[in-house]
């Protein structure tokens, strides 16, 4: 019997040699959103269509602002990695490489802009 | 350079064409990844809601008058659908990762739990917020 554990097995191991990192972030991250995004869909739901005043005064309070803040860089991580594993099943090459950065680029430039529309509500 | 005389090794075709027949484990799969990345459409909703949030009521007024049309409220019911149906399939994949329910009979029932779940949970959040 060795003693390593499958993670230690399987690190360094593909072409890529940064597999598992990538499976295991996809499993935190996964975890994370379980727990997360139901109550952060209550508090959307709610919100939507409450109209102006009443949106502004739930993005004021700290948990729903600071929860939509964890949903959006976690959810947003999540899926430009996701998206990367499915460009990567169907292209190659250089539209491969422009579609990765490119799905990047839109998760960080979400991401940002939500931040920035949260932090501008809350303070 | 690459070598022109590369030997012709057989290739795994893909799961969806005419080489398999289509299952419940590889629909239920590529429905997960459909799903995921369709909620992209959502987020950049939610993104444009907050900006016109913090922009101010008129900004706000035609964000939520986009989202809560008709085609508004099609996108976000299918997101909704797409977001329960892709939360029930990562559970399902959590188990799968953990080495559990990977059997055929097993993984099969899982996938029309992802199914009817996903349809019974968007009724229910449905119920819960529009009516």
């Amino acid at each position: 019997m060795r003693y390593l554990t499958d993670r230690k097995r399987a690190v360094g191991k593909g072409s890529a040699h940064s597999g598992a990192e990538h499976h295991w972030y996809m499993i935190v991250s996964s975890v994370a959103l379980a727990f997360m995004v139901p109550t952060f869909l209550y508090i959307f739901g709610n919100a939507l269509g409450s109209g102006y005043d009443a949106a502004l005064a739930t993005f004021q309070r700290p948990f729903p602002a600071i929860l939509t803040g964890l949903v959006l860089v976690v959810g947003l991580q999540h899926f430009h990695k996701g998206a990367r594993v499915m460009i990567e099943d169907y292209t190659q090459g250089s539209t491969r490489k422009l579609l990765i950065m490119l799905v990047i680029g839109l998760s960080y430039a979400l991401t940002a802009a939500g931040l920035f529309a949260l932090a501008k509500i809350a303070l | 350079m690459a070598d022109e005389n590369r030997i012709q090794r057989p290739l795994s075709p893909f799961m969806i064409g005419p080489y398999y027949r289509p299952q419940l484990t590889s629909m239920s799969s590529i429905l997960t990844r459909i799903t995921g990345n369709a909620l992209i459409v959502a987020t950049f909703a939610m993104v444009w809601w907050l900006l016109a949030l913090a922009a101010g009521p008129e900004a706000f007024a035609t964000a939520e008058w986009w989202i809560t049309s008709w085609v508004g409220n099609l996108v976000m019911l299918l997101s909704l659908w797409g977001m329960w149906y892709h939360y029930l399939a990562g559970l399902r994949h959590l188990a799968f990762d953990a080495g559990k329910a990977l059997d055929i009979p097993t993984a099969e029932k899982l996938g029309w739990a992802c199914i009817y779940g996903s349809v019974v949970l968007t009724v229910l959040t449905v119920l819960l917020f529009w009516i």
